[in-house]
């Protein structure tokens, strides 16, 4: 048993958890991903690892409740235990001195660009931050992105809180400007992603971007995660999670993590009624921005 | 004076005929997921045995991967003491209520029976199966005692049929042994991959359970190569040697247009969600399968055959198997080919995908299919398929089940420096000793051989096991 050492609502539905796992708070790098099982009927999610003490033998992971399981998961107190964490899985993120580089992290993506940023900067590298969110309530980890960054620049899509727009304006800002970007990491929903991609091809500029498809092992073992890169089919789970943006098939990658919407649907539909009370419309499919 | 009671003559082995297992009929299984055989009564057993005309040289034990001790169990199942003979079994077999129902008896200890050579054979597997389940039904499992601690520890990567019996024959010679596996649950494909209706889950549970109570310990949830490496299991965590059973874990595809529509599956993905994570009771449990009505399984191996029959049960009305070579090619047994058919599985012989299409939604609702015929014997001696030119034509479908087979999973032998490998990913291994490039590190099971069977598993770990005891008593490799 893995037993939940601090829940706590960071923003609106957004989770951190601190989670006692000695082996894989010892093991993981920037960049890597575990898989969490709460029941034996539980199905097994994939969450970003956002950083880890060694010391405590305790990983910290973030979480948006979006379906069944990490509504469940939401709910969890200290003294409760998930039954199954395994990791870390996916490759590290590549480090080393790119120049500047510039992150991105829109909504929940801001949770697994923080560890990969940090490591960034502890390699030397100037960082530019960008951190967005659709509105103020959902904007997360500002304060800790703030810290590891050169600059930052922080944007609510309805402008309800800091610069009000989209990201993708921010970091178009900055390549007008005339910064020579080295490297450009992003991490958030797939559109935003996509977006992201599109600003930065025509400038030659290398755009890393981490994907979260729909994994059952996560091992290498079922292909569930596969997306296409390059022409080429890839498993997110084990040749990932990070990707050339400007090679993924966003579109097919949209369309995979729509599989299974109605039975997502019908799982949350069960525990709003075994509730008595409705959640109202948080049936968005499950790993939805990791 | 009282009647004497003459004694019943045995009677003539030839003169019986193969006792068939009793099951259920198709129409009722394929709307449940409980196991096909009912298995035999002690009755029916006792029958069966008496067939066996106990050869002073008995060519089956030579067909069985792990030597069992077929002509004595046999006899003691003939004299109905059941108990004895499971244990006499499990003397060389640590996972018999298991071998008893996947092994391809036929072409093992079944095919060289002198019965078989003007009839059918004796029915081992049905008898190995009867007596495993007749000791575990009846609480007359009993643990032996193991072997005085050697001080030795070894770390089997992997907790599928080629790991737990390294593990078990390991252990019951005095080794400290643990078992490292990688998803949540022990079994490997026994548990992800062949469906409850073939080899109940309880049953495989109960065969770990033995192996853990002669001694094993057992980690869940741990990736080596990932988790930890095989280095720092040798290095750090103070293991005397390691043995990687990480099985054939990663699926092919054919890299056919519309591969990744939603609704196309690898085998290993359905059959995972079906079995191990219980999508059959979705919503009860939280993993789903998409419903199907139309579904095409592509392959003819046994695994096909699993994912065509658990497609039937999941509700699907029609569940195509397009196979590209003929019914007298396919890899798969006898048996479950017999048992597909059984359920309503419609062949599509000599028959290839060539492409799949979508609807809006990017969903598959369409395979695209081409004829094939058999032109000349290839590397593998059965005649390869060829295409025969504007023979297309699409099949409605909304799910498909790719079983192509699997290749090597990269994991270990990417995180492993010295631990060689083929040009396929295999890592490679002596056969009769499983040793690897590596000091310390033995290997065997479908990582070795690639995709194979459950049988040829265990006999790789049978032998492995053996010389790793050599290498922990001497410590020359």
């Amino acid at each position: 048993m893995f037993p939940v050492l601090e829940s706590k609502e960071i923003a609106k539905n957004v989770y951190l958890q601190r989670i006692r796992a000695p082996r894989v708070a010892k093991k993981r790098k920037a960049g890597q991903f575990l898989v969490l099982r709460r029941t034996d009927d539980g199905e097994r999610i994939p969450l970003t690892i956002v950083s880890s003490d060694t010391a405590e033998g305790s990983v910290t992971i973030i979480f948006q409740a979006v379906g069944k399981s990490t509504t469940e998961y939401a709910r969890m107190k200290p003294g409760d235990a998930y039954l199954d964490v395994v990791g870390p899985l996916g490759l590290a993120t590549h480090i080393e001195k790119f120049g500047t580089v510039v992150g991105i992290g829109g909504g929940i993506g801001t949770a697994p660009l923080l560890p990969i940023a940090t490591s960034i900067k502890q390699a030397g590298n100037r960082l530019l931050s960008i951190v967005g969110a659709r509105t103020k309530d959902l904007l997360i980890l500002e304060d800790e992105m703030r810290a590891i960054s050169d600059e930052i620049v922080v944007t609510t899509d309805d402008g309800s809180y800091a610069k009000k727009g989209f990201v993708t304006t921010a970091l178009q800002e900055l390549i007008d400007r005339g910064e020579k970007i080295g490297l450009c990491i992003a991490i958030g929903p797939v559109p935003m992603m996509r977006a992201v991609a599109e600003v930065t091809r025509p400038h030659g500029i290398k755009t890393v971007v981490s994907l979260n498809p729909i994994m059952v092992d996560a091992t290498g073992m079922c292909g569930a995660c596969r997306v296409t890169v390059g022409g080429t089919t890839k498993f997110v789970c084990v040749d990932g999670p990070e990707f050339d943006g400007h090679q993924v098939d966003f579109k097919e990658l949209v369309m995979r993590n729509r599989a299974y919407l109605k039975e997502e649907k019908e799982a949350m539909e069960r525990i709003e009624h075994k509730d008595g009370k409705c959640m109202g419309g948080a049936a968005v499919p499950a790993g939805g921005g990791n | 004076m009282a009647d004497v009671i003459p004694a019943k003559p045995r009677p003539k082995p030839f003169s019986i005929p193969r006792q068939p297992m009793p099951e259920q009929p198709p129409q009722v299984r394929i709307g449940n997921f409980r196991e096909v055989p009912f298995g035999l009564t002690p009755d029916l057993a006792i029958l069966e045995a008496t067939r066996c005309i106990q050869c002073k040289n008995p060519q089956c034990v030579k067909g069985c991967p792990v030597s069992v001790q077929i002509p004595e169990f046999i006899d003691l199942v003939a004299k109905g003491k059941f108990i004895e003979a499971a244990r006499k079994i499990k003397e060389t077999n640590a996972l018999p209520a298991v071998c008893g129902r996947v092994c391809p008896q036929e072409e093992q200890c079944e095919m060289p029976c002198v019965l078989g050579k003007k009839g059918e054979p004796v029915a081992i597997g049905r008898l190995e199966r009867f007596v495993a389940d007749f000791e575990r039904v009846t609480g007359n499992v009993e643990i032996p005692g193991v072997g005085a601690p050697t001080g030795k520890r070894v770390a089997v990567v992997g907790a599928g049929p080629a790991g737990l019996t390294v593990a078990g024959d390991l252990v019951q010679i005095g080794h400290d042994v643990t078992i490292f596996e990688a998803l949540h649950k022990p079994g490997g494909v026994l548990m992800y991959g062949i469906p409850e209706f073939r080899l109940p889950k309880e049953i495989v549970q109960a065969e770990v359970d033995y192996i853990r109570q002669l001694g094993a310990k057992l980690e869940c949830n741990s990736v080596i190569g990932k988790s930890i490496t095989i280095d720092e299991l040798l290095d750090e965590e103070g293991f005397d040697a390691v043995f990687v059973g990480t099985g054939a874990g990663l699926p092919y595809f054919m890299n056919i247009p519309g591969e990744n529509l939603i609704g196309v599956y690898s085998a290993n993905e359905y059959l995972t969600r079906a079995n191990l994570m219980k999508a059959y009771r979705f919503p009860e449990s939280d993993t789903p399968l998409n419903k199907a009505t139309n579904v095409a399984v592509v392959g003819g191996g046994n695994v096909a055959m699993d994912a065509a029959r658990t497609a039937k049960r999941m509700g699907a009305e029609n569940v195509y198997l397009v196979y590209r070579r003929s019914k007298k090619e396919m890899p798969a047994r006898v048996e479950e080919i017999h048992h597909a058919e059984e359920e309503g599985i419609e062949f599509h012989l000599l028959t290839n995908p060539v492409a799949y299409h979508g609807d809006d939604e990017s969903r598959v609702s369409a395979v695209e299919c081409q004829k094939m015929e058999l032109g000349e014997p290839d590397a593998s001696g059965r005649r390869r398929p060829v295409p025969m030119k504007g023979s297309e034509y699409k099949l409605p479908v909304d799910t498909v089940i790719v079983s192509i087979g699997n290749g090597a999973n990269p994991l270990v032998p990417s995180t492993t420096p010295g631990l060689d490998t083929n040009k396929w990913g295999n890592i490679l291994a002596d056969q009769e000793t499983g040793k690897t490039s590596k000091k310390g590190v033995f290997a065997g099971g479908d990582i070795v051989i690639g995709a194979a069977t459950v049988i040829l598993a265990m006999g790789a770990g049978r032998k492995a096991a053996a010389a790793m005891h050599e290498y922990l008593k001497t410590g020359s490799w």
